[in-house]
């Protein structure tokens, strides 16, 4: 029985990473954009929010304090991420280029440049960068109070999470909303799907095109900050963070596209994830489990298809930029 | 709104798309409380025209005047503002999204309330005299519904000035009336109604004036009451153009390609063609009419054996009077057992050419199977190219042009050439004139008679019941995928046929 909660704590601890990813590209997705580059993306936000806890830590010295600390990480990853998707924007919505090619090239482009600032990082303060245990503490933080988290069985399961989760789901259910019940939701999928008719309609086809892209990769890199600060320990760690940004992309085909799956999705993710370190059988390679995610969502695509639902479609014109004069 | 005043006024309006020119200095007016009709050939530049208004295109050089007062619409929100809506010829509208949903896109009247909007939806609907169900997804309305609800989305943005680009292109007759009264309606309520059309006997009936354009060109404007269909014709094509299709007859028809009790189910399970029988005889057009997606798709494709067939049988008789079984065997075996079929697909260059190739390459597509070893021989197709180059008159620079950049009309003449160059025993076209302005189509019917004079069995299907009833020696009316019956081209009339479009639709759930 322990042995399945701590599997299920470990789960949502990386989930949590994929929820950022996956929820920031469902919303870039939405606007019919499709951001290859969300690995690269990711990779920036981990580079970029720990070097915002770490020069924070440097300046303040003992009197930092963890909640700003948490804040700022949060902003610098997000802004990282807001820049390369706003590079991918131009690209692709002012410039019109193919949008495969551009979110694979922001992908390499990314993975490098968080790989700069990460190794910049840590030979310009002498071999090591790393928070001090106040921060780390704070990070990795529960934040419910004890007895909360000791109620047998469910208290491990649904309040002995960082922050971040909890974020995680908060944003999930207000995407939800947003998609679902607001104007700007409504218009915002109408561009996802048919930008044409978005655009005969009045809606702004470039602005809500670049906001949510914007928006959607600051989401995203909101996850490699979160890995390199509770999974990796606050260490800038590169080879933990390859394929999470594949994985999210994969995670967005699983939740067909709705941010309330992201939650229960990437806890699946997260578990099919770190499976190999827990479970062990004999003569199965680690490399089987960590498979196990991609060919999960083959599945989910051989089964959408097979039931062929015209709600539980991509948006119809993801991946396709839009020029209005085009004839 | 001043009656005295046009409701839109468009002075000199000039639109080039690079080195082409659009619209050439256009005026147009329409009054408030009527109905305009803007007649032209395809490619006259109405479409064109028409979006500058609804802010799809902004023109290059002209003023534009709403009820005397110079307006400037740049966007479709500009449009909308102004009071102008346009219903384009390929719907706008979200698939996935309900009726309600698409009527309040891009609407910012402060808080999204469904409730209201299906109410004030319901309100609109009364008054002009349609029927939609606010709460119905897009993708399960039928075309004539998807259309209704891009009126209302219209008017419920208090559109006073309408556009309809080609709103009749896929409506039955009977919803072409219900269309027409409603407009109608609209009109005794002071709208300003624009209806785009290629189809004289639509405008006769329901327009007041009829603007012409002609290659980009304004032509003029007169009272309908004062004009007649061939006077419009003239103003259109420029000079006179018989209406009239030469229809010889054959002197001794034989039979040559027979369909029995034939039945198909697609993918998902949908009956698609439902005991279809008929036959094609030498020297006969036989046409094939029916609200598109009736099965005319399915049914010539599963005679060039291209699409499963469940049961039933198609037999095509050769010059020895044997009957050759063709259900089960592949286009390339079809093709071995000697028996001489063109088909001209509906979609030209998805199904019938390769765009980004040349004349000479596509010619190769019917005859790659003569080369020896792994090389081309190039000869023979470019002696082909060049001969359907002079004879159909094709406009291209060279014959290694890529035909994905010729115009629709010079495609359609490359395709149809080279089917025709087999010298086929049976000869199927699909919508074989869509999207070809009237010179071309008349190109076309041309060819087709000869080869219905040549002894060919050919089989047409088509969408304009004028020109089918013109053309054709017989017609069969497809419905839901049934044969609604089969009837002799020089004795129907249009209602009957019309009906007969629509007669079986109780049976069955086919679309």
């Amino acid at each position: 029985m322990s042995m399945i909660i701590s599997l299920i704590v470990a789960a949502v601890t990386f989930g949590t990473v994929l929820m950022f990813g996956t929820l920031g590209e469902i919303l870039t997705e939405k606007s019919g954009n499709l951001n290859l580059g969300v690995e690269g993306i990711m990779y920036m936000g981990g580079a970029f929010g720990l070097a915002g806890a770490f020069y924070y830590e440097k300046a303040a010295g003992a009197a930092a304090s963890g909640p700003v600390a948490i804040i700022l990480a949060i902003l610098c990853a997000f802004a990282a991420g807001a820049l390369a998707s706003a590079i991918y924007s131009f690209l692709t919505i002012s410039l019109r280029t193919n949008q495969n090619v551009t979110g694979l090239a922001l992908s390499i482009f990314g993975t490098g440049v968080g790989q700069f600032v990460g190794e910049f990082m840590r030979l310009s303060e002498g071999g090591y960068v790393a928070l001090g245990n106040n921060l780390k503490d704070a990070f990795s933080a529960r934040i419910w109070p004890d007895a909360l988290v000791n109620i047998p069985v469910v208290g491990n399961i649904l309040f002995s999470h960082t922050v971040f989760f909890y974020l995680a789901v908060v944003l999930a259910v207000a995407m939800h909303f947003f998609l679902g019940r607001t104007r700007w939701g409504l218009y915002l999928r109408a561009v996802g799907e048919s930008p044409s008719t978005a655009d005969a309609a009045g809606i702004s086809i470039t602005r809500y095109k670049y906001l949510a892209t914007i928006a959607g990769g600051g989401i995203s890199a909101i996850g490699g900050m979160v890995y390199i600060m509770t999974t990796a320990g606050c260490v800038w760690n590169h080879e933990g963070l390859s394929g999470v940004g594949w994985l999210a992309v994969a995670l967005v085909i699983f939740c067909m596209w709705r941010p309330l799956n992201a939650i229960w999705g990437s806890v699946i993710f997260g578990a099919m994830m770190i499976m190999y370190l827990r479970v062990s059988i004999p003569f199965i390679p680690t490399e089987i489990y960590k498979i196990l995610p991609y060919v999960v969502t083959v599945i989910v695509l051989i089964i959408t298809s097979m039931r062929n639902s015209r709600d539980k479609q991509p948006p119809a014109s993801l991946g396709l930029n839009y020029f209005r004069e085009e004839r | 709104m001043d009656r005295e005043n046009y409701a839109i006024s468009m002075r000199g309006i000039t639109k080039r798309f690079g080195e082409v020119v659009a619209n050439d200095g256009i005026c147009l007016d329409v009054r408030w409380g009527e109905i305009l009709a803007l007649l032209g050939e395809n490619g006259s530049g109405k479409t064109t025209l028409m979006n500058m208004l609804s802010g799809i295109y902004q023109p290059d050089e002209g003023e534009i005047y709403e009820d005397g007062e110079r307006i400037y619409i740049q966007s479709p929100r500009d449009a909308y503002a102004n009071g102008i809506g346009m219903i384009h010829q390929h719907y706008k509208l979200v698939e996935v999204f309900t009726a309600a949903q698409n009527i309040i896109l891009g609407l910012d009247d402060g808080k999204m309330d469904l409730r209201q909007t299906n109410a004030r939806v319901k309100e609109i609907c009364d008054r002009y005299g349609f029927d939609i169900d606010p709460t119905m997804k897009v993708y399960d309305m039928s075309v004539s519904q998807k259309q209704t609800v891009e009126i209302v989305k219209v008017l419920y943005r208090g559109a006073k000035i309408l556009i309809l680009d080609e709103p009749t292109a896929v409506l039955t007759p009977q919803e072409t009336v219900k269309l027409f009264n409603v407009l109608r309606n609209m009109k005794a309520d002071g709208k300003a109604i624009i209806i785009i059309t290629h189809k004289l006997n639509e405008v006769m009936e329901v327009s007041d004036r009829v603007s012409v354009l002609r290659k980009g060109c304004y032509i003029g404007t007169v009272e309908t009451a004062e004009t007649s269909p061939q006077a419009l014709t003239d103003m259109m094509v420029g000079h006179a153009v018989t209406l009239n299709i030469d229809r010889p007859k054959y002197d001794n028809p034989q039979r040559k390609f027979i369909v029995e009790h034939l039945t198909c189910v697609d993918a998902e399970g949908i009956t698609r063609l439902d005991d279809v029988s008929f036959t094609a005889n030498t020297g006969e057009i036989l046409g094939i009419a029916g609200i598109s997606g009736s099965g005319q798709k399915e049914l010539l494709e599963a005679m060039t054996g291209l699409y499963p067939v469940k049961s039933g049988s198609i037999r095509f008789i050769d010059d020895a009077g044997e009957e050759v079984e063709l259900v089960g065997k592949t286009p390339m075996q079809i093709r071995k057992t000697g028996v001489g079929m063109a088909f001209v697909p509906e979609d030209r260059l998805g199904m019938g050419l390769v765009g980004s190739m040349g004349m000479t390459g596509n010619m190769m597509l019917r005859s790659w199977k003569k080369g020896r070893g792994a090389l081309l021989r190039k000869k023979d197709p470019e002696a082909l190219a060049n001969r359907i180059l002079d004879e159909l008159e094709v406009v291209t620079p060279s014959t290694d042009y890529p035909v994905r950049r010729l115009s629709g009309g010079n495609v359609q003449k490359v395709l149809v050439g080279r089917e025709i160059a087999i010298q086929p025993a049976v000869l199927l076209t699909a919508y074989a004139v869509r999207g070809l302005d009237i010179n071309t189509s008349y190109t076309i019917y041309r060819l087709l008679t000869e080869q219905k004079m040549k002894g060919v069995a050919v089989v047409y299907v088509g969408e304009d019941l004028d020109v089918l009833m013109e053309l054709c020696d017989r017609i069969l009316v497809l419905c839901g995928g049934a044969v609604s019956g089969i009837v002799d081209a020089r004795k129907a009339g249009k209602d009957e046929i019309g009906l007969m479009m629509t007669s079986t639709s109780a049976k069955g759930e086919a679309r």
